[in-house]
C-alpha cells in the first residue's frame, strides 16, 4: 500500500488542480486584493512614505505584497478540504486502499502550484508598475524557495483550519490575521518609523525577516542574519503546523 | 475465502460521549447475499456501516470481513470492500467520466478509461459522461456514485441508505442495480429506513433498534413472528406511487427497459 504513495498523491493532485483550472476565479480573487493594495500604496500613499532607501517604492513594497498574495491564496486550501469533508468524497477515499497521507499532500501540492501562479501574476503587474530588479538566477531561485517554504508553512496551517472547521466561513477565516500580519512589519514602511512597542512586535514577527530577505535578494544586497531568522520561523511553523494537521487527520480517519 | 460468512459482526458497541449508539450488535452476512439493516433515523445504521468500512473504530466487539479484522487490519479490509455513503460521494467539478477514471486510477487498475466507459454504458450515463457531476439529477448522481463503488469489483459493497432523497423512478433504478450486483455474486449490505426496500431487495433482514439487533431473519421468518394471516376483504386502492409511475410512463433520464414493466406491489405501512 505504501508503495503507491507517489501514484496516489499525483492522481489526487491532478484532481484538485483540475478544480483550479475549472474555476480560475480562485486565482483571480487571490490576486485582486494584493494588486489593489499595491496600486493604492504605490500611487496614493507611497509618495508620502519615506523608506530611507534610494530604490523605488514598488521595489520596496513587492516582497510584502507577495506574502499577502500567498496568505490569501492558502485560504482556498482550507475551503477545498472542507468541501471534500462535507461532500462525502473524503470518506470514499478513506475507505479505499490508497495511501493515507496522499489526500492531504495532494491539497498541499495544489496550493503550492496555485500560489506560484498567483505570485507570478502579481510580479507581472509589479513589472508593469515599474518594478525592476537585477537579481541573478540564483537569487530568483532563492526567492522562489522562500516563497514556496512560506506557502508550505501557511498551507499546513490551512489544512488544520480545513479539517477542524464547522462552517465554510470558518474554514477560510483563519487567513485574515495572516493577511494583516505584513501591515505590522517592514513590508510597507520601515519599522524604525513605528512607536516602541509596535516596532518591537514588527521587528520580532516572522514577516519582517522574510520581507527583508526577499527585498535584499531582489536588490542584490547581502541578506545578513535575516535569512536565518526567516528560515527558522518558516521551518518552525511548518513542522508544528504539519504535526498538528497530521494529528487531527489521524483522529478524523482513525 | 469460500468458507464462513463474508461479514461477521460480534458484540460491537460504540458510544459518542454518553450517547450509546450501538449496544452490542451481532450478525453474519453470507457471501453473495443482500443483507438489509432496517432501522429508523438514529438507530445506529450509519455508525455500524462506518465501523465496517474502516472509517470508525468500535469501542468493543469485533467485526471481520472474510475473516480479516476491520480494526487491526483496515488496509487489507479496504481491498475487498467499497462504500457508498449516505451522501453521494461524487466530485461535482469533475465530469462523470472523470469521476470514474479517478477512482479506477486510485485502485491502481489498468485501462481506467475503458473501465469508465463500460460503467457509463452499464449505468445509462454515456450521454452525460462529459457533463460535470453538479449537473446530474439525484438519481443520476446516485447511479454514478454506485458505479464508482463497483470499480475494481470489490467483493462486498456497503450501501448506506442508497435511495434516501430519490424520486420513485430513481429508487427503482437503484433497486435494479442492487439486484444485478447480487446476481453477479457481490455481497451487499444495505441500510434503509424503508420497509418496502428491505422487502424488495433483501435475502435477510435485521432490524436495528436502539443500538441492538432485535430481529434477524428472512422475510418469511419475520412474517411468522406475527399471528397467522387472517383473510379480510379490503378495497385495493392504487398507491400514489402506482399512479405517479403509470402517468409518467417511463423512467425519465434512462432508457432502462426493465424499470416500469415489473412494478413491485407496494406494501402499505401502518
Amino acid at each position: 500500500m505504501t508503495t503507491h504513495v507517489l501514484d496516489d498523491t499525483s492522481v489526487l493532485t491532478g484532481r484538485s488542480l483540475r478544480h483550479i483550472l475549472r474555476s480560475p476565479d480562485t486565482i483571480i480573487t487571490t490576486v485582486v486584493t494584493p494588486v489593489a493594495l499595491m496600486l493604492l500604496f504605490v500611487y496614493v500613499l507611497g509618495g508620502a512614505i519615506h523608506t530611507g532607501s534610494s530604490q523605488s517604492y514598488v521595489n520596496y513594497l513587492l516582497p510584502g505584497i507577495l506574502l499577502i498574495t500567498i496568505a490569501s491564496g492558502v485560504a482556498y486550501t482550507a475551503y477545498r478540504l472542507f468541501l471534500d469533508l462535507q461532500g462525502g468524497i473524503f470518506e470514499r477515499f478513506a475507505s479505499m486502499p490508497i495511501a493515507r497521507s496522499s489526500v492531504l499532500w495532494a491539497h498541499v501540492f495544489t496550493s503550492v502550484t496555485a500560489n506560484l501562479v498567483s505570485v507570478t501574476v502579481v510580479i507581472g503587474v509589479a513589472l508593469i508598475m515599474g518594478f525592476r530588479t537585477g537579481a541573478s538566477i540564483a537569487a530568483w531561485l532563492a526567492i522562489a524557495g522562500m516563497l514556496i517554504l512560506f506557502t508550505l508553512a501557511l498551507t499546513w496551517l490551512a489544512v488544520i483550519a480545513g479539517l477542524s472547521a464547522k462552517t465554510v466561513d470558518g474554514a477560510s477565516a483563519f487567513s485574515y490575521p495572516l493577511i494583516f500580519l505584513p501591515f505590522i512589519s517592514s513590508a510597507f514602511v520601515p519599522t524604525s518609523s513605528m512607536p516602541g512597542p509596535v516596532a518591537w512586535f514588527a521587528e520580532n514577527q516572522p514577516v519582517t525577516s522574510i520581507v527583508n530577505t526577499i527585498r535584499a535578494l531582489f536588490a542584490q544586497q547581502a541578506v545578513g542574519s535575516d535569512v536565518w531568522i526567516a528560515l527558522a520561523w518558516l521551518v518552525g511553523i511548518l513542522v508544528v503546523a504539519y504535526a498538528f494537521a497530521i494529528a487531527i487527520y489521524r483522529r478524523k480517519i482513525r | 475465502m469460500s468458507t464462513g460468512p463474508a461479514i461477521r459482526v460480534k458484540g460491537i458497541t460504540k458510544s459518542f460521549k454518553d450517547v450509546h449508539v450501538l449496544r452490542g450488535v451481532d450478525f453474519d452476512v453470507e457471501t453473495g447475499s443482500i443483507f438489509a439493516l432496517l432501522g429508523s433515523n438514529g438507530a445506529g445504521k450509519t455508525t455500524l456501516v462506518k465501523i465496517l468500512s474502516t472509517l470508525q473504530k468500535a469501542d468493543a466487539g469485533t467485526a471481520t470481513v472474510y475473516g480479516v479484522d476491520v480494526a487491526t487490519n483496515p488496509g487489507d479490509v479496504r481491498e475487498s470492500i467499497s462504500l457508498t455513503g449516505q451522501f453521494a460521494a461524487v466530485d461535482d467539478v469533475l465530469t462523470g467520466r472523470e469521476n470514474l477514471v479517478l477512482v479506477a486510477k486510485l485502485r491502481h487498475l489498468k485501462n481506467p478509461g475503458t473501465i469508465a466507459d463500460n460503467l457509463l454504458a452499464r449505468f445509462s450515463l454515456t450521454d452525460a459522461a462529459n457533463r460535470r457531476g453538479s449537473t446530474y439529477s439525484g438519481g443520476m448522481r446516485r447511479r454514478l456514485d454506485i458505479a464508482m463503488s463497483l470499480i475494481g469489483n470489490p467483493a462486498i459493497i456497503f450501501l448506506d441508505e442508497p435511495t434516501t432523497g430519490l424520486d420513485p423512478e430513481g429508487r427503482l433504478e437503484v433497486w435494479q442495480t442492487i439486484k444485478q450486483l447480487a446476481g453477479q455474486g457481490t455481497t451487499v449490505l444495505l441500510t434503509t429506513q424503508y420497509l418496502d426496500e428491505a422487502e424488495q431487495l433483501a435475502d435477510r433482514i435485521a432490524i436495528l433498534h436502539k443500538g441492538t439487533i432485535i430481529q434477524n431473519g428472512t422475510l418469511t421468518e419475520l412474517r411468522q413472528l406475527l399471528p397467522a394471516t387472517t383473510v379480510e376483504y379490503v378495497e385495493k386502492q392504487p398507491s400514489l406511487e402506482d399512479i405517479f409511475l403509470t402517468l409518467t410512463g417511463d423512467t425519465g433520464d434512462t432508457d432502462d427497459d426493465h424499470a416500469d414493466n415489473n412494478l413491485p406491489a407496494r406494501k402499505e405501512i401502518r
